[in-house]
């Protein structure tokens, strides 16, 4: 159990400053997810045009697993299209998860994720931004829990 | 286990600690600090034994066979009913009925004793720090008769306000149930006053005792409250066993809670007549083995001595309030001036379940979240704290531990 595996500076950093954080005017979709027994709560923005997410915000409290990987998510899915995502979100729940080998360079920053793995109990954190990116494509309207 | 001083004249803490097998073991490369009290506290060979016991040597049915085993488990729980009267001084085994535990007591209590006599317009009251197994049960019996539920105000220490309590009682109070140690924050409620308020109005009153029993001596007489419920794994018992302490003349009146075996006298088809207490409350097969390891529970305790308990545990307290006082950011939730001995707390810019992980891997076990207890959390403008909780088995070196793993949490995550 490797502390620092888990507090990779990329998540301290996203942790401390997330970025695009705060609401999205003219947002065209939109989701929630809540964790009630972590009180994890997350609101994530989509502005989707021609299949392609243009712009994504979201707002909310948790700790700095669940903080660094939406402002993670929010980066690497600027500008790609829904099919994009789907691809995008199963190599992510495959690395979170140990069911295959995601190669971290397929990632990118997102690979900073990776040590969640050891902590069972962290997992439902890092994934909560991915369901809830779902939940806002897919325009489903009831929050979003991954406990 | 004779109790030789070593910090404040309280404890021979280091040899009690030896009963108590867990604390042997290391976790993450470190040991064990058990510092999750208030959710769990750890068990002594003694229990784990005489649990054993019952399953190696005396199994059988309760209240049943002729034969030796049947006699001998029927004993050794019926034994363990009269240590635990003991131990709160009911004045008769009738008034002890073993539940699953205090969540189950208060939902007997809800709908056994309320649900027949409450009516539309009546109102139960309750403070804001309650659990939230002191919350629901009452909700829904609300919503089964139209009672209200009224909530007694705490201020900015987690004090609860015993001026606005005795405003709110009233005409058509008819249950207050409070709890006497508040689990989130550690309030230690001056619970005569708030009783005998209520019983000058005859209202029926229910004490919360899950967080009392381990920590002060609970005299259910001394308190006349109708009814005091507690849990058997908060001190030092196994899970699945408690008491829902009674007033005979009360218990009388309640008809059954559940049907089944045990509870009766006769059944036909054409009518059953019901058997006397406690065991009208016990349908069905109960947790024997708990009940004795429950028993055994009682047995440590009182070797000890519940002052002495007590005055380790202040200790503690004071040590660990100072001694997390200096820590950047920090900030203790919860500030009554009697609380039993554990801290509550948050670290400006770090969330509860960071400090957990940190914690954790350095073999610290403490509570995050919200500790069943959201509207304390709501008061407070914060989602989630971290708690500490002490018991009559943890040591000054554990609160340095933790002091050093919060500064790591600090230096790692701020």
């Amino acid at each position: 159990m490797d502390l620092q595996d888990l507090y990779r500076d990329v998540i301290v950093d996203h942790n401390r400053r997330p970025r695009n954080f705060g609401k999205l005017a003219g947002a065209s979709h939109f989701a929630e997810g809540y964790n009630p027994l972590c009180g994890d709560k997350l609101h994530l923005f989509l502005e989707i045009k021609d299949d392609i997410i243009r712009d994504i915000h979201f707002e909310g409290e948790g700790c700095a697993i669940s903080t660094a990987s939406a402002s993670l998510m929010s980066e690497a899915v600027k500008g790609m299209s829904r099919a994009q995502i789907a691809g995008l979100f199963a190599t992510v729940h495959r690395m979170l998860t140990r069911e295959g080998a995601a190669k971290d360079q397929d990632l990118g920053k997102l690979a900073a994720l990776a040590g969640v793995r050891e902590f069972p109990m962290r997992v439902k954190c890092a994934s909560l931004c991915w369901h809830t990116l779902n939940a806002a494509l897919a325009g489903s309207a009831a929050p979003v829990s991954t406990e | 286990m004779a109790a030789v001083p070593e910090i404040a004249g309280a404890l021979d803490v280091l040899r009690l600690r030896g009963d108590f097998p867990v604390l042997g073991r290391m976790v993450n490369g470190r040991p064990l600090a058990y510092l999750d009290n208030a959710a769990s506290a750890q068990q002594p060979g003694t229990v784990i034994d005489a649990v054993a016991a019952c399953a190696k040597t005396h199994h059988a049915n309760v209240h049943r066979g002729v034969h030796t085993l049947s006699q001998e488990a029927t004993a050794l729980f019926e034994a363990a009913r009269e240590k635990a009267r003991r131990f709160i001084n009911a004045a008769s085994t009738a008034e002890i009925v073993f539940v699953r535990g205090t969540t189950e007591a208060i939902n007997l209590v809800a709908q056994a004793h309320g649900r027949p006599r409450l009516q539309a317009g009546d109102e139960i009251v309750i403070s804001w720090l309650e659990h939230h197994s002191n919350i629901v049960p009452w909700q829904i019996l609300c919503q089964q008769t139209g009672a209200l539920l009224r909530v007694v105000p705490i201020d900015r220490r987690g004090v609860v306000d015993f001026d606005s309590y005795q405003a709110l009682l009233g005409p058509r109070t008819r249950i207050v149930a409070l709890a006497h140690i508040s689990n989130s924050l550690g309030t230690i409620l001056p619970i005569r006053a708030f009783l005998d308020a209520a019983r000058k109005r005859g209202i029926t009153t229910l004490v919360d005792g899950a967080q009392a029993v381990p920590h002060l001596s609970v005299d259910v007489r001394a308190l006349d409250c109708d009814f005091y419920a507690f849990s058997a794994h908060k001190m030092y018992g196994p899970t699945g066993i408690g008491v829902l302490y009674g007033r005979e003349r009360i218990l009388e009146s309640m008809p059954p809670w559940q049907g089944g075996g045990d509870m009766i006298l006769s059944v036909s088809f054409a009518g059953t007549t019901y058997n006397r207490l406690p065991h009208r409350f016990e349908a069905g097969t109960p947790n024997i083995a708990g009940a004795v390891g429950l028993g055994a529970a009682i047995d440590y305790l009182e070797a000890i001595g519940m002052e002495h308990i007590g005055l380790h545990e202040r200790d503690l307290l004071g040590y660990a309030t100072a001694r997390l006082a200096d820590l950047p950011g920090l900030a203790i939730i919860g500030t009554a001036p009697d609380k039993s001995s554990l801290v509550s707390f948050t670290v400006e810019g770090i969330h509860p379940h960071d400090l957990g992980t940190v914690l954790d891997s350095r073999g610290i076990a403490v509570r995050t979240g919200h500790h069943c207890a959201m509207p304390v959390m709501e008061y407070f403008g914060v989602p989630a704290t971290t708690r500490a909780s002490f018991g009559l088995y943890n040591t000054r070196a554990e609160i340095d531990a933790l002091h050093d793993a919060l500064l790591r949490a600090i230096s790692l995550l701020r």
